[in-house]
């Protein structure tokens, strides 16, 4: 389960250290843009040795290195992909062939420590306006892409718009990421919202990005994890309606009933697919009770 | 791994190190400032030497001033420090 997905400067030992504890279900550890080219080395060797000796525990560690089009991102590669990171955060995809050049290059990196295959998976950042027309093909280019996350800092810029909180310039990308990733049964991550002050506005971009179809959204500020997390963990009423859901399937398995419906309603294949996903998070969440 | 020239990695920032190398023709010398240099002093100072061996160092004055950095942080920061004053970053 991964609804909240928060960055952590990759040249900052302070806040690496509390990385674990901040309840993001995922820390993004920063080689990019907050990495200064001067401090790229020793960054790469600092999250190197975070990942190969600090344990961070109870959360998906996942690194962004730097774009194709630079020098960095296969010395990041190097340093990183051996000591085995849940995921790489890609920025800057265009197309597929960004995707391939880099699972290819993981691929080698994967062989050569006596790893399997596809241990380090791919999280694709989209935020540019090729990146985004070409949503679908990136989506499903290459097996080790799990993900998909809106970047729409870099994004307005290159589509000449002001960012705005209420994000209409970005609808358009939102909703095409979310169709592409959905299409190709990958998740699909929100861009951050930038006011670290605004927790009311957070609450509603959120909701917004979850109505959408988003799996959960990205956060610069630990300050917005909890929000993130709650906007997108199922509410208790989806969670009492999933159990009802799935018990009355199973009533209608043993009574021998084709049709069934619940509180008016014909329960059919994409309810019931629902009420598991409902389930799934409640048990990822609070260790709920198993069904099967 | 030959220190050619001076070279610095690391802040004065919280949880961090600065680490400072230099060349030197006489051995390891290593210059420790911590807020913890009662009790773990000499841990750092293992862990410094550690990352010496590991480059194959063997002339080299490193000046450590530890603010409060955990184990990993150390060794990533003399690590850069050596790579920087060899030239080869």
């Amino acid at each position: 389960m991964r609804r909240s997905m928060l960055f952590i400067p990759g040249n900052t030992p302070s806040l690496i250290v509390n990385g674990d504890i901040l309840g993001a279900d995922s820390i993004i550890l920063d080689l990019e843009d907050a990495v200064s080219p001067a401090e790229k080395d020793s960054a790469r060797i600092l999250v190197r040795n975070t990942l190969k000796h600090l344990g961070l525990k109870g959360c998906e560690i996942v690194i962004r290195i730097n774009p194709v089009d630079t020098d960095f991102w296969y010395k990041d590669l190097d340093e990183i992909v051996p000591h085995k990171p849940d995921a790489i955060m890609l920025p800057k995809v265009n197309g597929p062939e960004d995707v391939k050049k880099v699972s290819e290059y993981i691929a080698g990196i994967e062989e050569k420590c006596g790893m399997e295959k596809n241990t380090v998976k791919i999280i694709t950042l989209i935020e540019t306006t090729m990146g985004v027309e070409n949503a679908f093909h990136i989506a499903g280019c290459d097996e080790r892409v799990i993900a998909m996350f809106l970047g729409a800092e870099d994004l307005t810029a290159d589509l000449r718009c002001v960012r705005t909180k209420e994000g209409a310039e970005i609808l358009y990308c939102r909703q095409r990421l979310v169709t592409a990733a959905r299409a190709c049964g990958v998740d699909v991550y929100d861009t951050p919202f930038t006011d670290v002050e605004d927790i009311e506005g957070l609450y509603k971009d959120a909701r917004f990005a979850k109505a959408l179809g988003f799996t959960g959204k990205v956060s610069i500020s630990p300050r917005h994890v909890e929000g993130i997390n709650e906007v997108f963990s199922p509410t208790k009423a989806e969670i009492e309606y999933a159990h009802e859901v799935l018990d009355i399937i199973e009533e209608a398995k043993r009574m021998g009933r084709g049709v069934v419906s619940l509180r008016g309603k014909m329960i059919d294949a994409p309810i019931v697919n629902r009420a598991k996903q409902v389930i799934e998070m409640e048990k990822a969440i609070y260790g709920g009770t198993d069904h099967e | 791994m030959k220190i050619v020239k001076n070279a610095v990695a690391g802040t004065l920032e919280s949880s961090d190190a600065y680490v400072q190398v230099e060349p030197n023709e006489a051995g390891i010398e290593i210059v420790l400032e911590s807020v913890v240099l009662t009790q773990f002093g000499d841990d750092i100072k293992a862990s410094v030497m550690e990352v010496l061996a590991e480059n194959e160092v063997t002339n080299a004055k490193v000046s450590v001033n530890d603010r409060g950095a955990i184990d990993c942080t150390i060794r990533a920061r003399v690590e850069t420090a050596l790579k920087r004053a060899q030239g080869d970053l």
